[in-house]
């Protein structure tokens, strides 16, 4: 094999216990220092249903789920049935022969048929399917008995020595009963002596968070953003972060903007749902001039949707959230470790403007893991909390303070409740530079536009701070692809296999959406031979955007709306049918039903 | 990492330090406008009440963030001379609930009207007083919707006129007194513009209660509520304490609350002390003083082992 790659599939109800086999592999890999991407499909039930989870892993970085299996661990018929279709030459599938039944295999597929009764004849319950499965699967990837056993005994240790003995063996069994009798893979699985850590998305922007320096979180419940509540109520005490599951996502953002007014960094996750709830509070954040940070963890619309499932729909309603026009920052990592990066820049520009903060963030990436190098993860990160005086002890100010002071830059310093000296009112009504209300018994129209324009301006140093987008790959490419946030691995894989089948390939990836850096976009697409934009929504969001922005308009267009994320064939089947000029709009049929 | 500017945690911002400086006056809580409501509109009555308890508490107006919603009565901030925010429509409680957790030194003040508070606000409302928030909300309850130029409200009593039920409102009216009750606020009391010295003594009351506090003051809409009018209410109300109420009698404090005809009782019907606020509850609060104060970032103990984890 010249290239390390490996991609197991597990499959099963909710409820079979798909997570725990999952959680040790992606512990024994990154443990060996490999890399790892993870999707769980899945549904909205808690017992029942189908659930598939792919771990993939490779001494390179992992970009994407990628476009077949290795290893098949069906743990029912129903997984069975659905992917023993998809696998081929080379490939393994390990179940349990007493329950599931194989079908028919493309050739070269090895079945490995294993007994639970056999092996387990005295231990009761169906997640030791699991254990054996996973001991056999373990020798067949060339892994000794020892990483296993650690991690098992780390994962059953609160449920103390006797499980742990009992786990060991099933494991013993299953690998023992492998080395017998299945034929391994033709390769071991590597260590590159590094040791790397894993997390998912929403634990990534929680972490980022805490990173920043937020203070306050709070939220209500909703998938996919919920990962990051229940990240910041495990560790909200420890890190001295107030935390609050709140009624509902009016609430939420106001309370959020609340306690961002009295000093403190905060941050609320939702998804598109829950945002559309928060869309008026959003301007009055902007309005009153207050700090906060939002974070949309985008489903497959409308209304409820598929709550499981990814897309990227909410790009138009987080730039058109409220009223009137307002200063916002939007924002989409592109990775999950980019996902902890991207917060504490972004509170450091919500602070410096003074106004609302959105990350659009997807199911893939929140609900994705990733592998991440720890020292990636650097929580001393540089804080900028803009200006906000009075609490130096600089006592009163010479002049009455002025709390919307007109300026160049749109920045009026801020000052806390509490500090001496500076009282003041903010107000979601139109106010002039004291803060006094021009919207009831004084309206003026020259006092609105000044206000109004300060506001604006700040978008213009905004700007100025962001990292501009760059292209990626060759200069001269046939086609350049574009695509925004979530995306950029799968992109950047599907890049080297058109490489691979003779088509060059360049790719920009844009990750501040708002403001938009105009200007470098159309310098670099002036130099393309052909755009096409790759979205995970159905009517081109950001095609729509970039051509409004711009008036740059696509020669084509990757869309996908299923509710699954793109696997990296499903890009280049689009490139290639659209070189081919046989259309210019491809979407692709996601072949697996999950 | 940490602002040295956040380092500090002024002693002054407590309600608790006693000051030095002149005692202050109601005109040292003259906020920078004058109020825009209608002549003889009841929320100049509330108005005088809270400025008055301000200063009777001996409270400076750095240490007072006003809060409230959209409406006539939540203008009140801006007239007002204490720190303050004018939020959304119903939005003030949730607001405020974020302020006060963010710095509970801040002694913070909820102003609005029943639209606001009973109306849009519900949910909100409903939820604040069932985690005891620290805070005191004071509804300016006019019992109708006035800067829309009168609709009814969720206290319009049934059969009112107005523009939007111009054959009489066929819904039944939510009683906010035996609605807080239950619902879990910890200082419940009804108020009336027409009794200025009473009003301050519960806004006051309300003030140094820890926990959330609700005072439901009627104050009668000259423009568009004829029902409920100064003279109607000023005819009917009956002190509390002259009807000899002991507001720790749970039963006793909701019978009083639906009294409704030619006696309806205003003062304070329910108070308990043996529950801690949300603030006091909160365990992060529990020393290192205001979160809005500390510094900012994990420290790299801290970092190591939520990276520790992940490996």
């Amino acid at each position: 094999m010249a290239k390390f790659d490996l991609a197991i599939g597990i499959g099963g109800a909710a409820g079979q216990g798909i997570a725990t086999p999952g959680d040790i592999l992606a512990r024994i890999f990154v443990r060996r220092g490999l890399h790892l991407n993870a999707y769980n499909a899945y549904q909205s039930i808690i017992r029942g249903g189908h659930i598939f989870l792919t771990l993939r892993t490779s001494e390179q970085p992992v970009l994407s789920m990628g476009d077949k299996l290795d290893v098949l661990l069906p743990l029912n018929q129903d997984s069975m049935d659905r992917h023993l279709k998809l696998m081929s030459a080379g490939a393994a599938v390990l179940y349990n022969g007493d329950k599931i039944k194989p079908g028919t295999a493309a050739d070269g597929v090895q079945l490995c048929s294993f007994s639970v009764k056999e092996l387990a004849p005295n231990i009761k319950g169906d997640l030791v399917q699991n254990t054996i499965a996973l001991g056999a699967l373990l020798r067949l990837i060339g892994v000794e008995f020892k990483p296993l056993e650690e991690i098992l005994t780390i994962q059953f240790k609160r449920k103390g020595a006797a499980v742990i003995a009992e786990n060991l063996g099933v494991a013993r069994a299953g690998y023992d009963y492998a080395t017998a009798h299945f034929k391994p893979f033709p390769f071991s699985l590597p260590d590159t002596g590094k040791k790397f850590a894993f997390f998912e998305g929403n634990q990534a922007l929680a972490m980022g968070g805490a990173a920043a320096g937020v203070r306050f979180y709070c939220a209500y419940p909703m998938s996919p953003a919920t990962g990051v509540l229940h990240w910041m109520a495990r560790h909200g005490r420890e890190l001295g972060i107030m935390v609050r599951q709140v009624e509902d996502e009016i609430g939420v953002i106001n309370m959020a903007i609340g306690a961002a007014h009295a000093g403190c960094r905060a941050m609320c996750a939702t998804s598109g749902g829950g945002f559309a709830l928060m869309s008026e509070a959003l301007g009055s954040a902007a309005m009153m001039e207050i700090p906060v940070v939002c974070i949309d963890v985008q489903r497959a619309g409308p209304a409820t949707g598929v709550p499981t499932k990814t897309e990227q729909g909410d790009l138009w309603q987080v730039m058109g959230a409220g009223q009137g026009d307002y200063p916002r920052i939007i924002v989409a990592p592109t990775t999950i470790t980019d996902c902890f990066k991207t917060v504490p820049e972004l509170f450091n520009l919500v602070d410096k403007f003074q106004c609302p903060g959105i990350i659009l963030s997807d199911l893939l990436l929140s609900e994705g893991r990733s592998s991440v190098d720890p020292s990636e993860l650097d929580f001393n990160v540089p804080i900028d909390r803009g200006e906000i005086i009075g609490l130096n002890g600089d006592g009163p100010p010479a002049n009455a303070y002025q709390r919307y002071k007109l300026s160049e830059s749109g920045i009026s310093p801020r000052a806390l409740p509490g500090t001496p000296g500076y009282i003041h009112v903010v107000a979601t009504d139109e106010h002039d530079e004291d803060g006094v209300l021009i919207s009831d018994e004084f309206t003026n129209p020259h006092k609105r536009q000044a206000m109004h324009e300060k506001r604006m301006r700040k978008m213009e140093g905004i700007l100025s701070l962001l990292e501009p987008p760059k292209i990626f790959g060759p200069g001269n490419a046939q086609v350049t692809l574009l695509g925004w946030g979530s995306t950029q691995g799968v992109i950047r894989e599907a890049l080297e296999k058109l490489a691979e089948a003779g088509i060059v390939a360049n790719h920009l990836q844009i990750k501040w959406l708002v403001p938009l850096h105009s200007e470098a976009i159309q310098s670099i697409i002036s130099q393309s031979k052909k755009l096409i934009i790759v979205e995970n929504n159905y009517s081109g969001q950001f095609a729509r955007y970039l051509r409004s922005e711009t008036g740059i308009v696509a020669a084509g267009h990757v869309r996908k709306y299923d509710g699954e994320p793109f696997m990296p064939h499903h890009i280049v089947d689009g490139v290639k049918a659209i070189l081919a000029g046989a259309s210019q709009k491809y979407v692709p049929v996601h072949e697996v039903m999950v | 990492m940490s602002l040295p500017m956040m380092k500090e945690e002024s002693k002054s911002r407590s309600v608790e330090a006693k000051r030095e400086g002149p005692k202050l006056t109601v005109k040292d809580f003259k906020g920078r406008v004058d109020p825009d409501w209608c002549p003889g509109c009841g929320d100049f009555g509330l108005l005088a009440a809270l400025k008055q308890a301000l200063v009777e508490l001996e409270l400076q107006p750095h240490e007072v963030l006003t809060v409230s919603g959209i409406g006539c009565s939540s203008n009140l901030p801006g007239y007002v001379n204490a720190y303050g925010m004018h939020t959304l429509h119903g939005r003030a409680v949730a607001v405020a609930t974020g302020a006060q957790l963010a710095n509970h030194k801040l002694k913070v003040i909820v102003t609005g009207g029943d639209g606001d508070g009973y109306g849009i606000g519900g949910n909100h409302f409903l939820h604040t007083m069932r985690r005891n928030v620290d805070l005191t909300y004071l509804v300016m309850d006019n019992q109708i919707y006035g800067l829309t130029t009168g609709q009814i409200s969720p206290t319009s009593i049934k059969g009112m006129k107005t523009k939007s039920t111009p054959f009489g409102s066929v819904e039944n009216p939510i009683n906010p007194i035996p609605l807080a009750i239950a619902a879990g606020a910890t200082y419940v009391a009804r108020g009336f513009t027409g009794q200025v010295k009473q009003l301050v003594e519960l806004i006051k009351g309300g003030i140094r209660h820890r926990g959330f506090s609700l005072i439901d003051v009627f104050s009668p809409c000259v423009t568009y509520n004829n029902d409920n009018s100064h003279e109607f209410f000023k005819a009917r109300v009956k002190k509390l304490e002259e009807m000899g109420h002991d507001p720790t009698n749970f039963h006793a404090a909701i019978d009083k609350a639906y009294l409704w005809g030619d006696a309806i009782p205003i003062g304070l019907f329910w108070k308990r002390t043996d529950l801690p606020s949300l603030d006091e509850l909160e365990p992060v609060l529990a020393e290192g003083g205001p979160l809005a104060h500390r510094p900012l970032g994990v420290s790299p103990e801290a970092a190591k082992a939520l990276i520790q984890v992940l490996m």
